[in-house]
Formats: C-alpha cells, sequence, structure tokens
C-alpha cells in the first residue's frame, strides 16, 4: 500500500468529516471547491479540509483512493459521500442531514433548511 | 482541448445504448457542460456508483490538467417506475 494512501486512510478516519478541495475553507480556489465548503461553512460543520494544490500526490491519489476523477470529495466516517453534484443534490434533498444526523456530525439545521429556502 | 456535446454523448452512449442522455452546454465555451444519463441499470445503485459508471464511460477525459473536459455537472437516475 503506498504512502499516500495510507496517509489518506488516517486523515479520513481520524477526522469525522474531510472534505479534499482546492484552496482552503477560507479561500477555496475553485468554484466546485468554494460551494461545497461555503454549505459546511454555512452550516456549521467542525470539517478537516485538505488543500490538494498543495500536494501533487495527494492530488492524484484521492481521484485514485475514490475511484472518482473530480476534486472536491467529500468523506463522512471515513466513507467517500461524494462530489459538488452529489453533495449539492443531498443538500437539498436533505439526504445530507439526515447523514450527518445518522453519522452523529453536528450541523445547524436552521442553517440548512434556509439553503433550501434560497434555492428551493 | 474543448469536446463537442455530441462526441460527450456518443461515449456515454457507448456504454449506455439504451439511456436517455440530455447534454447541455453551459456557457456555450464547449468547456462547461452539464449531463443527465437516465438509464435501467442504475436501478439498485446510489448515486456514486451510478456517476463512477458514467465517468469511466468518459474514459479519462475528466482527468484534470490532461482532460479535455473542463467540467461536466452530471446528474443519473434510474428511469420513473412505471405503475
Amino acid at each position: 500500500m503506498s504512502d499516500t494512501k495510507v496517509q489518506i486512510e488516517e486523515t479520513i478516519k481520524s477526522n469525522s468529516v474531510v472534505l479534499y478541495m482546492k484552496g482552503t475553507k477560507e479561500m477555496p480556489q475553485c468554484g466546485f471547491s468554494s460551494r461545497i465548503a461555503g454549505v459546511l461553512n454555512y452550516m456549521d460543520v467542525d470539517y478537516k479540509d485538505i488543500n490538494v494544490l498543495a500536494d501533487d500526490a495527494i492530488r492524484q491519489g484521492i481521484k485514485d483512493f475514490a475511484d472518482w476523477p473530480t476534486i472536491p470529495q467529500l468523506y463522512v466516517n471515513g466513507e467517500f459521500v461524494g462530489g459538488c453534484d452529489i453533495i449539492t443534490e443531498m443538500t437539498l434533498s436533505g439526504e445530507l442531514d439526515a447523514l450527518f444526523s445518522e453519522s452523529n456530525v453536528a450541523f445547524n439545521k436552521d442553517a440548512a433548511d434556509k439553503i433550501r429556502e434560497a434555492n428551493g | 482541448m474543448a469536446m463537442t456535446a455530441q462526441e460527450i454523448e456518443d461515449l456515454i452512449r457507448a456504454e449506455f445504448p439504451d439511456a436517455d442522455i440530455t447534454i447541455k452546454d453551459l456557457r456555450g465555451d464547449g468547456n462547461h457542460y452539464a449531463a443527465e444519463v437516465v438509464d435501467a441499470s442504475f436501478q439498485g445503485k446510489n448515486r456514486v456508483q451510478q456517476q463512477r459508471s458514467v465517468y469511466a464511460a468518459l474514459k479519462g477525459k475528466m482527468d484534470g490538467a490532461h482532460g479535455e473536459l473542463h467540467a461536466l455537472a452530471l446528474t443519473t437516475k434510474a428511469p420513473e417506475a412505471k405503475i
């Protein structure tokens, strides 16, 4: 097993919610990463952001790991949940709230409802 | 390097011959597309599994700096059950 894979497994196991993204949660550097970081920030989710632009091995490694060709990628409790389109759909449908509830991840339900109101 | 909507549809069609495929060029620049794929084979699969198989059909065109497709917003689903 490669070092990169070990590193990714450790990261997603030791943090309940991890977003692999371009840029950081404070300063996303791609519109798709920005959208998902924005949702998590707004919902007050405590998550770890990994900037793939800072590490080429991780940038490629995370795509191989998930068998998923794009960034961002969201992981909850060690499981790959989806990329930008899936997370957007799940946010609007309420499935993301359900997943966080099941996974014992704290989030602001009112904020999630506001996102849905604004995009309903 | 940009791709045409037809090229994208052809690649998906090759793997999903009976699917309903809708491709939209979001900005008219040949670089930002949205694709909706509705196929019976998606029944019982979650979105990650469905979209992974569509990405596989695109054979590396989405692959970052070497990819020809910069942005493809994907929506996948199984056809509505007929009552």
